[in-house]
């Protein structure tokens, strides 16, 4: 059935406005989870690029759909369907608004960025992609962003090619103007890097894609909860985020496509509320987005999400950025300061992570050290093993920063790479 | 802090500093790889078995300080033990960073007893018992890595 459009007719209402200045204390009361001590000693979660911590309004939303409306969408004709399904593409709307794509039909709810990315390489990719192909990524990907593409080469006789990075952390342009060329297919690649923290320079590498017409996807994970996405202004022909990262539920995501690409493409699954109508001879697909939207969806998730996007709608965008900015700022200077620290990752532009190694003291030590002293951050390679060969290391330490992070926590950490000191002296 | 000393006693932080045994064994007839990818702690672990007796063990690779000590103590353990008496100590030492300990377990284990303090740290017995599970894996002449993640 193909009722969302109908349903879908009412805007969100107008979103409250913050106090002008950002009040971190403020946005701290909004979750609840920071509050609690782990090991005798307050919380300093800093494990934001792994998953962020959800605010009071998330919470409320998702308990109320179950508690008061939960129904299936798009089916039924009763008075609870009716009420999630218009839910549901509000919270489409709110995402589409969010980064700025010029129709709901082009956000496609996801599992996450890892099945958004797959869902470009199986359906895009296996249809565009064949022998002798070329396949852009960058050297900072995480494995989502280098596997599915890795699938597609085996499968076709395509060929991964690398976009290499400075020691610094930041790609290198020039190079990646080499690798263009007629063979080039498809450019995929993060807009933040998740251990470095690089913002990637996304718009420059969009065009030049372009000037050779090759489409750009984009992966927002680390990008969407900490910069301005605006996929309109980036011309990207993909762009995916994920929901936990961005204070919203697990298991929901965002896959953006240009509805133009999107059409071409053949569906990813199989299933109802993908199709319009279904013969055991043949089967009309349903259009965008529902075309990529089979099975039952994850309802609480992207209405969760939408929550999550209309908490973040409330601040100004620029107050948040200064604030994770001035937070980057001060903890990269004194943690850069403490006796043994090497910092991973030192690009111009960087947002919200930090990571780092300490001379003779692997990474693990540095975790347990930290989180018994109520800090948490995380330890290993971050699902990007090639990076961690490129800078010759098993593995790092990332302190990883949201908007409820202060100074104060920072300086908590710097406390506790100290006692790290203290054990292994 | 208490807790973190128990873990992180002065005989390991000693060995994960210094480790004993920390080469490739010439010698060797029987050898294996131990990998963490999650970790990244990675070691291969050296023997030369004669008959049943382990007549040197050595070790070499990279990890955590608890990888790093475990292994290099368990070499010193293992110096002149039967394959029967290895297996023995490493059921002990298994289930003493597990916490199942029996109270008369430990002093079997020597200096090994020192790990006590990884049974208060659940995640941290895949580092403790990576050089173990290598060891027996040498043994068996097993090809591929093993891991404990």
């Amino acid at each position: 059935m193909n009722t969302a459009s109908q349903v879908v007719t009412g805007s969100l209402p107008p979103l409250a406005s913050r106090a002008s200045a950002f009040d971190v204390e403020r946005v701290r009361r909004d979750f609840a989870i920071l509050h609690q001590k782990i090991n005798g000693k307050p919380l300093v979660y800093l494990d934001n690029a792994a998953t962020a911590q959800k605010p009071e309004s998330v919470l409320r939303t998702v308990d109320k759909y179950y508690r008061e409306y939960n129904s299936n969408i798009h089916r039924g004709v009763h008075y609870l369907s009716e009420r999630a399904t218009q839910a549901y593409e509000q919270a489409r709307q709110a995402a589409q608004r969010f980064i700025n794509a010029g129709d709901p039909s082009e956000v496609i709810f996801v599992r996450g960025t890892t099945e958004a990315i797959n869902l470009v390489a199986q359906t895009y990719g296996r249809k565009h992609i064949g022998a002798g192909d070329e396949i852009i990524i960058s050297a900072m990907e995480h494995h989502s962003g280098i596997v599915p593409w890795q699938i597609v080469c085996q499968e076709k006789g395509a060929k991964l090619c690398v976009i290499p990075i400075n020691d610094q952390g930041e790609i290198l342009l020039e190079e990646y103007e080499r690798l263009l060329g007629p063979k080039t297919k498809f450019v995929s690649l993060v807009h933040v890097s998740n251990v470095l923290g690089t913002i990637n320079p996304v718009r420059e590498v969009v065009e030049m894609a372009h000037r050779r017409g090759i489409p750009v996807m984009l992966d927002g994970a680390q990008a969407a909860p900490h910069v301005k996405v605006d996929v309109r202004g980036l011309d990207c022909d993909f762009y995916a985020f994920s929901s936990h990262k961005l204070y919203g539920p697990t298991g929901e995501g965002v896959l953006y496509g240009k509805a133009k690409l999107l059409e071409a493409m053949p569906p990813y699954q199989g299933g109802g509320d993908m199709i319009s109508s279904v013969t055991f001879e043949k089967t009309t697909y349903n259009k965008l987005p529902h075309k990529f939207e089979a099975g039952t969806p994850n309802i609480a998730g992207a209405i969760g999400l939408g929550a999550a996007i209309q908490y973040l709608n409330e601040f100004d965008w620029q107050q948040v950025e200064a604030h994770e900015r001035d937070i980057l700022n001060y903890a990269t200077e004194r943690v850069a300061r403490v006796p043994g620290v090497r910092l991973i990752g030192t690009a111009r532009e960087k947002t919200a992570v930090l990571s780092f190694v300490m001379e003779g003291i692997h990474p693990h030590d540095i975790g347990t050290i930290l989180d018994q002293e109520g800090i948490a951050v995380r330890t290993g390679h971050h699902c990007a093993q090639p990076l961690m060969q490129r800078f010759a290391i098993p593995a790092t330490a990332r302190a990883s920063f949201g908007l409820y992070n202060t100074r104060t926590d920072v300086d908590a950490l710097v406390a506790g790479l100290h006692k790290v000191l203290e054990v292994f002296q | 802090m208490s807790d973190l000393r128990e873990l992180y006693q002065e005989i390991i932080l000693e060995h994960s500093k210094q480790p004993r045994n920390y080469r490739a064994l010439a010698a060797a007839n029987h050898k294996a790889e131990g990998y963490n990818p999650l970790c990244g702690d990675h070691f291969t672990v050296y023997l030369n078995l004669e008959g049943d007796t382990i007549r040197d063990v050595s070790f070499e690779g990279s990890g955590c300080a608890i990888s790093k000590a475990s292994a290099s103590m368990m070499t010193q353990a293992l110096k002149g033990k039967s394959r029967a008496d290895a297996e023995k100590l490493f059921e002990k030492f298994h289930k003493l960073v597990t916490g199942h300990a029996e109270s008369n377990g430990t002093e079997a284990l020597g200096k090994l007893a020192a790990f006590s303090g990884v049974s208060e740290f659940p995640v941290r017995v895949k580092c403790a018992t990576l050089a173990w599970h290598t060891l027996q894996a040498a043994l068996k002449d097993q090809q591929e890595p093993v891991s404990t993640e």
